[in-house]
């Protein structure tokens, strides 16, 4: 096994160390199928990871949450923080051979985008207007400085939609949306429901020389332990994060040939939780709640369920995210001090009923783990059990006590961490929301405060005061950063070398003959 | 005319059937927990209440229920099997994307399991008692009690993983660029594992239930008259006690090729063909009710339709049945 280091891929990268070889196929397994490949209207993983390489937007960032171009070759952000103005490659052609312009990025983030994408809304609610001077510039003038903004042109945020097929349509039953035209990398060619979805090379890509692919195959398998098998024939070249279960990652991983990276994972920066229902039951009670925290053997998961992959949370925010402090209070291992909390608040020995995420055996082990955790000190637990939309249904209608969960962090406390605290954000039906009830108005406009603060240390310090506080009040009980390795062939080289992956990577990724 | 009348009876009965199923269908998956908005929302990582509603108003799902069902039945009467919102399409396109991959599949399956049953049934009540018969009856009951998941997963390890001689799973090798005979031979070098382990089962209920009912056969009163005539042992085997002990393994047959659309969803997942069967469990999870709906009533008329066949073969084996209406 070979784990490569960041630095060796920028060094790469920028020295040209290696002459990167043109041509090959690359084999990845997207799991499970996506429902559809129009990265404007769905955005679910599977769907990011192979549009993200039909649709750009303006910016990539690499494994540090740094811009970098991509569809704008340059941009410059004014002093006050409110305006952004993008330079655009110049050249730049739809699949469809149509030119692409600045107006079809006006068209993209002030119309399309504005209807279909909830959660650029949040950002684009600090957008006054979406502006095109000429074809290669676009200026976003913001009515704040809202600091994460910055963090808003990925491609699954802010994909660029083609003007010219959908504007005055009816996006949603668009014809065009089973084949679609963007300006990446790789171009639609073929899907075979069921069985594998084919991108071909761009040839008229705007970047001399990329991609370096000559095609690509998403294929589908729809059984984890195939999956495996699948890369062990030699089937497929890569598993992206989290294709396979834990243990068999730790089995591949020992063969030469294969080689492993957790990186890719910067922007999402999955934090997983338990939601703990803040408003009835023993979790109402926040030395409950801490007493959950110290009870658990956080480590001990992270070793055994999941393999030694992944870092123990802190607090809300994840320490890949920006704004992350470890100054907080520490929940370590200590079942006495989670009895003392219990005997001290007086439990009575009241069920809780813990509810696993649906994605398989190694979230389950997971509630078994916290399970025999909780009992040690004395709590008395049951596992519930519910299907993907069982559990959107459960958690939603905040029919639970205990439901673990994960939140992508996108790179900013503002975008990921802030909706599941925020007293506004309590509203039954979405299970992306602050599920758990918490409510701490003080906090509250700390968090709005923060959002759109200018100056990186004026925001550090805000975020360092909330994450503490929060981390106190304990809402809902922290349990890991998690980690997806990334398991390919050796021979595929710079796969990962942006902060989403294989979501946006194939650009620059080529094969070693 | 008498088979005329009797099919057309049936069918009048089986659509009567089919509605039932499909009202019946409707109010169970509305029943269950979660709606497609939800998981697609869910699905994305972030969601606020415009977005779901959005696509609850889109698929129709913000109408009282009775209305829903008022308009899929509706639609159904019409042959339209609606439209799946999830996937962008019409589910008549993606039940029929699917169909012949899986058909190719149960009914290999099917083909193989009746052939290879019946034969080694009739093999082994001729060996009655002897070491054959123990063999085979052996081999029946480990293919019997052998949990399909587990026999998939453990041909793909050694047919495909040691060994290396058949592709584990896929319908073809994608990007193979085959076509004609050599694409047939590529398809069909990936049916073999999927359509021999979806096979076991039914071939070892065949075998047993063959078996059984030829030696009971063979005890009756017009075997020995047959005896007695001087027939040859190979004729009398054939002609009056396969023929006769046929009838239980035709009502068994029924019932696999009733299966024949929506019975390999294990098999499907395991090997990664592009089925039916996963469209269904890929819909349920998503809660995409059109197609599940779609597939569930595709499904039933199978049945229903398999049931009046077999009901045609008795009388086309034993002439009797039928004979006196």
């Amino acid at each position: 096994m070979k784990h490569l280091l960041t630095t060796s891929f920028l060094v790469a990268a920028a020295t040209g160390a290696f002459a990167q070889e043109q041509g090959g196929r690359l084999d990845i397994v997207v799991q499970p199928e996506p429902p559809s490949l129009m990265l404007g209207l769905v955005q679910n993983g599977p769907t990011q990871m192979v549009a993200g390489h039909i649709y750009e937007s303006l910016l990539r960032y690499d494994t540090d949450l740094q811009p970098q171009p991509s569809l704008a070759k340059s941009w410059e952000i004014s002093e006050d923080g409110l305006t952004y103005t993008f330079h655009l490659h110049e050249g730049v052609t739809w699949h469809d051979g149509e030119p692409f312009s600045a107006e079809d990025v006006v068209f993209s983030a002030d119309e399309f985008l504005r209807e279909t994408h909830s959660r650029l809304r949040v950002s684009l609610n600090y957008v006054e207007s979406i502006t095109a001077p000429d074809a290669n510039t676009v200026v976003f003038q913001l009515s704040e400085p809202f600091g994460p903004f910055i963090n808003s042109f990925e491609a699954g945020t802010m994909p660029i939609v083609p003007k010219h097929i959908y504007a005055g349509t009816d996006y949603a039953n668009n014809e065009m949306n089973a084949t679609p035209i963007g300006t990446g990398p790789f171009k639609f060619e073929a899907w075979e429901k069921g069985s594998h979805i084919h991108l071909v090379k761009n040839e008229d890509y705007y970047l001399d020389g990329k991609p370096y692919l000559d095609e690509v195959f998403f294929r589908v398998i729809p059984d984890a332990a195939s999956r495996a098998v699948a890369f062990e024939t030699g089937e497929a070249d890569v598993l992206p994060g989290g294709s396979i279960e834990n243990w068999d990652v730790a089995r591949l991983m020992e063969d030469e040939d294969t080689c492993s990276t957790g990186e890719g994972w910067e922007f999402l920066a999955p934090h997983s939780f338990m939601w703990m229902n803040n408003r009835e039951g023993p979790t109402s009670d926040e030395r409950f709640r801490q007493a959950v925290m110290y009870a658990m053997d956080r480590e001990f998961v992270r070793d055994v369920v999941w393999n030694g992959f992944g870092k123990v949370a802190t607090g809300p925010v994840s320490s890949r995210t920006n704004f992350y402090t470890d100054d907080v209070t520490d929940y370590s291992h200590d079942p006495d001090k989670a009895r003392a909390l219990l005997e001290e608040m007086g439990y009575d020995g009241e069920p809780v009923r813990i509810l696993p995420l649906p994605y398989g055996e190694t979230w389950q082990r997971w509630a078994e783990a916290v399970k025999q955790n909780l009992q040690e000190v004395g709590i008395e637990v049951e596992i519930d059990s519910a299907d993907v939309a069982g559990w959107n249904q459960k958690t939603s209608e905040w029919d639970y006590d205990l439901a673990f969960t994960y939140l992508y962090q996108y790179g900013d406390p503002a975008l990921g961490t802030a909706r599941n605290y925020l007293e506004d954000q309590i509203e039954k039906g979405s299970p992306w929301n602050n599920v758990e009830g918490y409510r701490n108005p003080e906090l509250d406009a700390k968090w709005a405060e923060a959002a759109v603060t200018l100056g990186k240390e004026e925001r550090q310090k805000l975020y360092t005061e909330i994450q503490q506080e929060i981390v106190e009040d304990a809402p809902v009980a922290w349990l890991l950063e998690l980690e997806f390795p990334t398991l390919y062939d050796c021979k595929v080289q710079d796969l990962v070398t942006t902060a989403i992956g294989v979501n946006d990577g194939l650009r620059d990724t080529w094969i070693k003959q | 005319m008498a088979i005329a009348t009797t099919v057309l009876g049936r069918l009048i009965k089986a659509a009567i059937t089919l509605l039932a199923i499909v009202v019946l269908n409707f109010l169970l998956i509305h029943a269950a927990p979660g709606d497609p908005a939800a998981v697609m929302a869910g699905e994305a990582g972030a969601a606020d209440e415009i977005f779901i509603a959005q696509l609850r108003e889109r698929f129709g799902l913000d109408q009282p229920l009775y209305v829903q069902l008022w308009n899929y039945v509706g639609n159904i009467i019409q042959f339209d099997l609606g439209y799946s919102y999830r996937q962008g399409a019409p589910v008549f396109d993606l039940i029929m994307e699917r169909l012949p991959a899986t058909l190719l599949l149960t009914l290999t399956a099917f083909g193989i399991s009746l052939l290879f049953g019946v034969a080694m049934g009739v093999a082994a009540s001729a060996r009655v008692g002897r070491a054959g018969d123990s063999v085979i009856t052996g081999i029946a009951l480990l293919f019997y009690a052998t949990p399909l998941y587990w026999a998939a997963l453990m041909a793909v390890l050694v047919f495909s993983v040691w060994l290396g001689w058949l592709p584990g799973f896929g319908y073809e090798t994608v990007g193979g660029g085959f076509t004609g005979l050599s694409r047939a031979l590529d398809i069909l070098k990936h049916l073999i594992l999927p359509a021999t382990t979806l096979g076991l089962f039914f071939m070892a209920v065949y075998t047993r239930m063959t078996r059984a009912s030829m030696l009971e056969v063979a005890q009756m009163d017009f075997v020995k008259t047959a005896r007695a005539k001087g027939l040859p042992d190979r004729v009398i085997r054939r002609r009056h006690i396969l023929r006769n002990a046929l009838l239980p393994v035709v009502t068994l047959a029924g019932l696999q090729a009733g299966q024949l659309v929506g019975g390999a969803v294990l098999t499907e997942t395991v090997f990664a063909w592009p089925g039916i069967g996963r469209l269904m469990f890929e819909s349920l999870q998503a809660r995409d009710y059109n197609t599940l709906l779609g597939v569930f009533l595709i499904s039933a008329a199978m049945v229903i339709l398999f049931n009046i066949v077999t009901d045609l073969v008795y009388r086309l084996i034993d002439p009797r049945i039928g004979a006196t209406r």
